[in-house]
């Protein structure tokens, strides 16, 4: 499959702990399963209302035009239509793109720039399917439910025996009997059940294949033809494996993305915003968080979370300092730092560098604790730098940034 | 005796000639402990500054009377290695390479497990037993040798607790990093038992963060299980949750994963939590000291 159908904008999302996952779109996702050979509805990609009816011209009426964005409960905020002539496949492509759109949590908002139109599928019944990593059991878990459509949580929620949840051996996959007592189990029809039993076993190899953490299948439709047809996907890769997806890894990033956090991403380092004005840096995903949860304590708000890392040098703590003044927001700075691997005095050499390469005047709190600390504090003594204050505790410095900082 | 290394430690580094393996591999070397192999294959017959290269780790444990592995190959083949090292024969993998897919490490678990090899990490920053054996890239010098086990996902975070107890005038039996991937080899439940059972051990920290339920299911087994008092911290308060895209993840696990619902899980448990380190190291002492 051509890679330029694949398209843009998925969304790596840095999480805590410093692995990395990549979300798909919906599109994106479907491509991957078509590639799987399994059913999907025609679709085309497009990112203006013009784009979308030719789209919608070539499929025939009527679409579905599908706004792509990275959260669910699209339908319910107004991102999916449902157009039975070309006045309408405009008018709807019009609307959803710009929309914002925010999640069924009150995550977002997202907005919209691309769609999907996609070949209008006639829906007798809706199911739910998906295959999850479950990190306690350490093993893939395959769910299956004949209640689709809705949440997830609301089919747990409301009838817990509708969702049949089921480990995959790691070692072997999923077998024909297996797929076929999940969906008996889960009163699958029976003139459907073959159908959904291939598409379980597929979707498990799509998981180990691609290195998916996570397929959502929401719904998972039979059709007026009794064709079993996967209407959704919610696809989340691992970022560990992309040296061996090349053709995921070259998909730029969302044209959404956070202005610091594409700047780190470009520096290598792990950045997440946050919307406070005390702009922080650890080294260690660990210590990082938390240093967030200290100054929050004492009162203050993080402007984000950054990693430099384990071994930071000079030049990774001058890209930090640049990463996060470039964010308006932020009226002091904390740094962090427990050497082990990290050397202080290459923290030092960087703080002082970037404030006089940058011109920094916002205040900056310093702790420099652990491998050549003391060197590191002399090498910031003799600089003289009028900004920097140094603090010999962690909740020290907590308190003292929080001080400056202000609100 | 302390947990999974000691005096009786034989360490064999699989990518000693590799930059940062030579400078790790030295070093653990340096505080004492037994490096008596590096494995490169075809790189047999060499030797890192008087320690000797095999070809495979299986050689190195019939040459060498290698018993523990350290795995400090890059992230695309350390899953090959680490299953090569449950097949040779070692009692303990210690996995530093961080990175590894996940896909790679679900069947690696599954073989050390069957084996009976204990694996440690990946993604994790190793074991120190102060005063004994040093295996990864714990800087040893902010820990003294004592009483308190630490068990922990993450490593500076760990050199924080290390240091404010020894500030304190307290010790450690062992440190274990166990790293925070997503699947790694042990889990807390697997390091409270061993330090339950350890006569070098009176108490045990515990430090967590954001993400899965290793600490919700810690909190259950040390209810059941684990006589020593535990002190817990955990981080991520105040951090990003990332955005989920799909709930399963929370259908499965029951929990959702944030700090304060680990908190809560551990304190309905009777663990003390700290609210800081320096907290959670006051609280360690002052146990400690009343026992």
């Amino acid at each position: 499959m051509a890679k330029s159908t694949f398209g843009y904008a998925f969304r790596s999302r840095p999480t805590p702990n410093s692995s990395k996952v990549m979300d798909l779109l919906e599109y994106q996702g479907k491509e991957l399963f078509a590639r799987h050979g399994l059913p999907v509805p025609k679709g085309v990609h497009a990112s203006t209302a013009d784009a979308a009816v030719d789209a919608s011209e070539l499929l025939g009426y009527p679409v579905a035009v599908k706004a792509q964005v990275l959260i669910g409960g699209r339908g319910k905020a107004g991102g999916i239509k449902i157009a039975k002539d070309s006045t309408e496949a405009h008018e709807y492509a019009g609307d959803i793109i710009g929309m914002d759109i925010v999640g069924p949590h009150g995550e977002g908002p997202f907005k919209v720039h691309e769609l999907w139109v996609e070949a209008g599928s006639e829906i007798e019944s809706e199911f739910y399917a998906s295959v999850i990593l479950d990190r306690s059991a350490k093993q893939l878990m395959v769910m299956l439910s004949r209640m689709g459509g809705m949440d997830v949580e609301a089919i747990a929620a409301s009838d817990p025996d509708a969702l049949v949840k089921q480990h995959v051996d790691p070692l072997a996959g999923l077998d024909e009997d297996e797929a076929r007592e999940i969906v008996t189990r889960a009163k699958i029809p029976g003139e459907v059940s073959g159908q959904v039993a291939s598409v379980l076993i597929q979707l498990v190899e799509v998981a180990q294949a691609e290195d998916a953490t996570l397929i959502e299948v929401n719904p998972l439709i039979v059709n007026a033809d009794g064709e079993v047809i996967l209407l959704d996907a919610k696809v989340t890769i691992d970022g560990n494996s992309l040296f061996r997806h090349p053709e995921l890894e070259e998909l730029p990033e969302s044209a959404d993305q956070d202005p610091q956090e594409a700047m780190a991403k470009e520096r290598g380092l792990t950045y997440v915003s946050l919307d406070g004005n005390i702009g922080i840096l650890g080294n260690g995903a660990g210590l990082c968080m938390s240093t967030l949860d200290v100054v929050a304590q004492a009162g203050g708000r993080p402007a984000n979370f950054l990693d430099a890392g384990g071994g930071s040098k000079a030049e990774a703590i001058i890209d930090a300092l640049e990463v996060i003044t470039s964010n308006p927001e932020v009226t002091a700075i904390l740094f962090n730092i427990f050497g082990g691997i990290t050397r202080c005095d290459e923290v030092a050499r960087g703080i002082i560098e970037a404030t006089n390469k940058i011109g920094l005047e916002l205040p900056l709190v310093v702790r420099l604790d652990g491998t050549n600390s003391e060197e590191g504090l002399a090498l910031l003594a003799d600089a003289g730098l009028s900004n920097l204050h140094h603090e010999a505790t962690m909740l020290g410095a907590a308190k003292k940034v929080v001080e400056l900082a202000g609100n | 005796m302390s947990i999974i290394i000691d005096n009786d430690t034989k360490l064999v580094v699989s990518g000693l000639t590799g930059r940062e393996g030579s400078f790790h591999g030295l070093r653990n070397r340096d505080y004492g402990t037994q490096l008596v192999a590096g494995v490169t294959p075809g790189k047999g017959g060499q030797d890192v500054e008087g320690t000797p290269i095999y070809n495979s780790i299986e050689e190195s444990v019939r040459e060498a009377g290698a018993n523990t592995s350290m795995i400090f190959v890059p992230a695309k083949f350390a899953a090959d290695s680490i299953n090569e090292a449950i097949e040779s024969g070692v009692e303990t993998v210690i996995a530093i390479t961080e990175g590894i897919p996940v896909m790679d490490m679900l069947p690696t678990y599954w073989k050390a497990r069957e084996k009976g090899v204990r694996l440690i990490g990946p993604n994790c920053p190793g074991v120190l037993s102060p005063g004994k054996a040093n295996v990864g890239i714990i800087p040893a010098q902010f820990f003294d040798q004592g009483r308190i086990g630490v068990v922990s996902k993450s490593g500076t975070l760990t050199y924080q607790i290390g240091n404010e107890l020894k500030q304190a005038g307290e010790g450690n039996s062992t440190i274990v990093g166990i790293g925070g991937d997503p699947i790694i080899g042990s889990d807390f439940i697997d390091i409270l038992t061993l330090f339950d059972s350890d006569p070098e051990t009176d108490l045990i920290v515990m430090v967590g963060e954001i993400g899965g339920d290793a600490e919700e299911r810690a909190a259950e087994f040390i209810a059941a299980e684990i006589s020593k008092p535990v002190v817990a911290y955990i981080a991520g308060f105040t951090a990003p949750p990332g955005k989920q895209m799909g709930h399963a993840g929370a259908i499965i696990s029951g929990s959702s994963g944030t700090a304060k619902a680990k908190q809560e899980a551990l304190e309905a448990k009777g663990v003390r939590v700290g609210e800081s380190p320096t907290e959670a190291a006051r609280i360690a002492v002052e146990t400690l000291r009343s026992l």
